[in-house]
């Protein structure tokens, strides 16, 4: 075995070293008859030539991304990864490092995590960031439960256009708890009320921007309403490019800002894993859940950083913590971090235009399409279109033509009614006007068909 | 009149109606540099146990509870800015809250001065 | 004669210059870096990208009309900057890092190369199911590995780390009580037990109530059995448990927490100690998390992304969350909705399916070392913490009596009176080249150090490690020279920090100067 060192005379001397005869007398502790005598029923070890063929094999049976024409989103996003964020993230100081526990020899990670923090602050108009979370979903039912210890307060009304996902995992993490979630019903028309229920017993108001269906909207007025009665508005981003060209959440009022960060740095991997982001105002910091990297001085007065704030967790406060979160997603979020220090200021408003005119212009040729209708007024790099036919079917279509050529909305709203036409599609800067031609040419077939 | 002490190591003053509350030296102590003080919101209602604070160090964080039932009359403001002093002055400047008295007789098993000195040296 | 040139030999040193600073604060390769936010000139960029197309906005008038505030750099400054960082980190590539209940292992690099392939790494979560078949397959197939390995029926996949099994497995348990109108209040935890127990019962409104620990370091099985009643939901035990040990009694304690109508979750961190020697189905286990990035060798990344998927016995399979992964005839397909029914899944833990970059990763770990290769990991893992038990236990008091599993536990009693604690010891430890072991827990052990070698190590390293530590100790209780110790590490890129400071007034960001 190429990872195992000790040779059957090494080993021999070892256990003569520890005064035991077999290795068998260190597993005595096992009850008898639940120790397995022989082998378990798989597949001996194999040489790295063999697992590297098996590996090609599983990818070889998927349709790659990277070789088709691509419109996928609904929560995970397709970007260009400048090489450097691979290569860096792979140094094997920061690859097989542990979380920075011992800071004197951690810094490395910590001074990291403490420039994403600040990024991330940065980019949503927030005062402070975590150090991250599992994912955009996961994050966002954080921040529920944070809304509801720090207002004492024990309902959440939820948007009819946040992302399914984000609200079952939210529904599902609070579902023990003492705290209830009123969601409102998916709306395609974008039209809903969010204040009707809205009353001094409402911790918060969570709303994506832009929201599921791509919409953008000016969230300043509803910040308002929601402070008025000491209710939080939690905004919640999935496609965080947008944020190079849409005002922040912080601008429009939020308190807290989640979102998922993968657009940044991070590759699709099938949905994880990926980088939940969460921000939110000074005063909050002490109720954030998650991991905290925070500045200080060594013995020697030098500038440093440690992890810190560390009472809020589940280490010490237990069954008070502010979370049952451990860990954070830390090589992802120096992925997140490394990328967006390439972009800068220029490259990032930069990327968000290309992405949004990128999109503008795609929307313009399908929505020439007789019988398909782009239904949004306003959009970043994403808009939902209706089809003449179940979208289901048309993206089966399209993947038989090698093209994937949006998500169906029915596919995360399978219950709710009218939306079975309905197909998302987003263009990116990894797009090519002949990606967009080759998927107009395929809309138009299957709208005439 | 004169401290008096719980086996949770609250320490309670009383003037008039009015108890001002705080955590002892031993215990500021046994917790090490505190890092933060959670007080509680003025004109809280606490019933005798209730949480009336949770005090951290770097390494802990502990809750204070409640030694009388009444209202928080007043909170330590200062404590914000400079947690250090329930390290400095526990039992001074240190204090957390005030709270208006509403039954007198829950002072009446708390140790006083010398039997709570007692009862430290039996912890350790 | 010629004159010219180097000198070729070095010169006598002399005495009195201050050899400590430099003009730079850099040290040779020890190498500084300002903050990024410090480092940027307008009008630098690090990318290049085509000009956007005009075209009339959609963003309905919600341009961003502010800077975000991002220093510009080069693409140079950015690596250098990072390589800059890298090296101011201990990893497992470069030395010994032996930190218990953490399971430090070799990351083999075929692993990352397989999660980084076309068709794998590149993927998106709502591609047609029909268009990733080769994904699908990857996952099953890793979930019959973990099924195998742990002899349990069903396993859920999605759980992003350790302590969102954990809360899977919990939620999982809470979802069957609720299915059969059952309210159950209480969930036992030995005191050993890792702070993320009572916080994720908490979630789940349940009541943690501690057990107590016998003199042997396992759970109190006559204290279990008192405590247990008809409101308790559930046991949670880790096993080997925190102090390194086996609960011997464990089928006891399942057929006693099944006996009262409860479940019994493991928390599966110290997987790696009984790979291929036990399973835990065999045990009664009901619910178990796997930490993928332990046992089976995901990089631990600085901290994350961990994967932590749950495997179940056939009483909480049907709770499991969705998505999962259907085959049929070799055709696989995705249940990614809650299907109505008496018992019927919890619900939804993550965006989408899991981490999936992780399963690569694991999957080809498993291959490699096969069904022979993962119970060679458990005896060699078990073996090389049991040899440092032995290399020291006549130095530091091992708290409890008789071999341990994949790591040793000390307690600080034998350091009394000598001015030097176990965190001192840990700050000498990483100038003399190691990660120091975890300290101060368990809990239940005073200054508790617990060393988990792994099976990635050699006898050599092994020996010279136990030379240190003795050199260190020995140091410690004879040399009466605790301010030795007080200085470490020396050596170090920073001093010991400043920790009350960070916590007193939390500077969590860069903030432009005014």
């Amino acid at each position: 075995m190429r990872y195992m060192p000790h040779t059957a005379e090494e080993r021999q001397a070892m256990l003569q070293k520890i005064g035991v005869s077999s290795i068998d007398d260190l597993f005595v502790d096992i009850p008898e008859d639940a120790r397995l005598t022989g082998l378990l029923d798989l597949p001996k070890h194999a040489p790295e030539m063999d697992v590297d063929a098996k590996m090609l094999a599983y990818g070889a049976q998927n349709l790659s991304p990277s070789s088709a024409p691509s419109f996928l989103g609904a929560g995970a996003y397709r970007h260009h990864v400048p090489s450097v964020v691979d290569h860096l993230i792979q140094r094997s100081e920061f690859l097989t490092a542990y979380t920075p526990y011992q800071p004197e020899i951690s810094q490395g990670t910590l001074q990291a995590l403490f420039e994403f923090q600040t990024q991330v602050a940065l980019i949503t108009g927030m005062d402070v960031a975590n150090a991250s979370m599992y994912d955009g979903a996961t994050a966002c039912a954080e921040a529920v439960l944070m809304a509801c210890r720090a207002t004492r307060r024990k309902k959440a009304i939820l948007s009819c256009n946040l992302h399914p996902h984000y609200r079952e995992v939210t529904d599902t993490t609070v579902q023990f708890t003492d705290f209830s979630v009123e969601s409102l019903p998916p709306s395609i028309d974008g039209v809903e009320d969010l204040t009707a229920d809205l009353g001094k017993d409402i911790a918060c108001v969570v709303v994506q921007n832009p929201d599921f269906f791509g919409r953008l909207q000016d969230l300043s007025d509803l910040a308002d309403k929601c402070h008025e009665v000491g209710a939080l508005l939690v905004v919640v981003v999935t496609e965080v490019v947008s944020l190079g060209a849409v005002r922040s959440p912080g601008d429009m009022g939020a308190d807290i800002v989640v979102g998922e960060g993968q657009s940044i740095g991070v590759p699709l991997s099938y949905g994880g894993p990926y980088v939940g982001l969460f921000a939110t105002r000074q005063k909050y910091v002490r109720q954030m859940p998650g991991r905290l990297c925070g500045e200080t001085t060594d013995q020697d007065g030098t500038r440093g950083f440690v992890l810190t704030l560390s009472t809020r967790e589940q280490h010490i406060r237990r069954e008070k913590a502010t979370s049952n979160i451990c860990t954070n997603a830390g090589l992802c979020s120096l992925a997140f971090s490394i990328h967006m220090s390439l972009l800068g200021e220029v490259g990032f408003a930069k990327l968000a235009k290309l992405n949004h005119s990128e999109a503008a212009a795609a929307a313009d040729k399908i929505s020439a399409i007789d019988g398909v209708d782009v239904l949004n007024e306003t959009f970043f790099n994403e808009f939902t279109v209706k089809l003449p036919v179940p979208a289901q079917d048309a993206v089966e279509k399209l993947a038989a033509k090698g093209i994937l050529g949006g998500v169906p909305v029915s596919r995360l709203l399978p219950n709710a009614d009218g939306f079975e036409n309905l197909l998302l599609i987003t263009v990116t800067e990894t797009n090519t006007d002949d990606d967009v031609d080759q998927l107009v040419a395929a809309l138009k077939e299957i709208a005439n068909a | 009149m004169s401290t008096k002490y719980t086996k949770d190591h609250e320490w309670v003053t009383v003037e008039g109606d009015v108890a001002t509350v705080g955590i002892s030296v031993y215990a500021q102590e046994q917790l090490g540099d505190v890092v933060f003080v959670e007080v509680p919101d003025m004109g809280r209602e606490l019933e005798k146990g209730d949480e009336l604070a949770v005090v951290e160090s770097v390494k802990a964080a502990s809750e204070v509870y409640a030694p009388v039932k009444g209202e928080v009359v007043a909170v330590n403001e200062d404590l914000e800015d400079k947690p250090s002093l329930v390290n400095e002055d526990a039992q001074g400047a240190g204090w957390f809250a005030k709270i208006k008295i509403e039954d007198t007789s829950d002072l009446e098993d708390m140790m006083d001065e010398a039997a709570y000195k007692e009862y430290t040296e039996g912890l350790s | 004669m010629l004159n010219v040139g180097r000198p070729s030999r070095p010169g006598a040193v002399t005495q009195g210059h201050d050899l400590e600073s430099t003009y730079t604060g850099n040290k040779a390769l020890n190498l500084e870096t300002p903050l990024i936010f410090e480092q940027g000139v307008k009008g630098r960029v690090g990318v290049d990208m085509r000009d956007p197309k005009e075209v009339k906005s959609r963003l309905g008038g919600l341009e961003r009309n502010e800077e975000v505030g991002l220093p510009d750099l080069s693409e140079p400054q950015v690596v250098r900057h990072y390589v800059r960082l890298s090296r101011q980190n201990y990893s497992i590539d470069a030395g010994f890092y032996p930190l218990g209940s953490c399971t430090m292992k070799h990351n083999p690099r075929i692993n990352e190369k397989a999660a980084r392939m076309k068709g794998l790494g590149d993927i998106h979560p709502m591609q047609p199911v029909s268009t990733v078949q080769g994904a699908l397959a990857l996952i099953d197939d890793l979930a019959h590995w973990l099924k195998t390995i742990t002899g349990m029926s069903a396993v859920a996949m999605s759980p992003a780390a350790g302590a969102h099994g954990e809360l899977c497995g919990i939620m999982a348990i809470r979802a069957a009580h609720d299915a059969k109108g059952e309210q159950r209040t209480r969930i036992l935890v030995p005191e050993s037990a890792h702070g993320t127990n009572p916080a994720t019962a908490a979630l789940c409104g349940y009541k943690v109530e501690s057990v107590p620990a016998r003199a042997d370091g396992r759970m109190d099985l006559d204290a279990f059995e008192a405590k247990l009643g008809p409101d308790v939901a559930g046991v949670m035990l880790t096993n080997p448990n925190t102090c390194g040990l086996f609960e011997n009694d464990v089928k006891k304690i399942a057929d006693l927490i099944h006996s009262v109508g409860g479940y019994f979750y493991c928390d599966g961190a110290n997987l790696n100690a009984i790979l291929g020697r036990t399973r835990p189905g065999d045990l009664g286990v009901d619910a178990m998390h796997i930490n993928l990035h332990k046992t089976f060798s995901t990089p631990h990344g600085g901290g994350g992304p961990g994967s932590g998927p749950v495997v179940l016995s056939d009483a909480l399979a049907p709770y499991a969350p969705v998505p999962f992964v259907v085959e049929e005839g070799g055709n696989y397909s995705l249940q990614e909705q809650v299907e109505e029914g008496a018992a019927k899944s919890f619900g939804r833990m993550k965006t989408f399916h899991g981490q999936m970059g992780m399963f690569i990763r694991a999957l080809a770990y498993m291959l490699s070392h096969g069904s022979d290769g993962l119970r060679q990991i458990a005896e060699d893992a078990v073996l090389n913490a049991n040899y440092i038990r032995v290399g020291l236990d006549d130095l530091l008091n091992s708290p409890f009596e008789g071999v341990c599993m994949h790591e040793a536990l000390f307690d600080d009693s034998t350091l009394k009176d000598t001015g030097v604690t176990t965190l001192d010891i840990a700050k000498a430890m990483i100038d003399e080249g190691y990660h120091p072991m975890t300290m101060y827990f368990p809990l239940v052990v005073h200054g508790a150090m617990l060393i988990e070698p792994t099976e990635s190590e050699t006898k050599e390293t092994l020996d010279l490690f136990i030379g240190s530590m003795r050199h260190l100790i020995e140091k410690a209780q004879t040399s009466n020279d605790p301010e030795f110790f007080v200085q470490a590490p020396k050596f170090a890129p920073r001093k010991r920090l400043d920790e009350t400071a960070a916590a007193r007034s939390p500077i969590l960001r860069w903030t432009a100067p005014e």
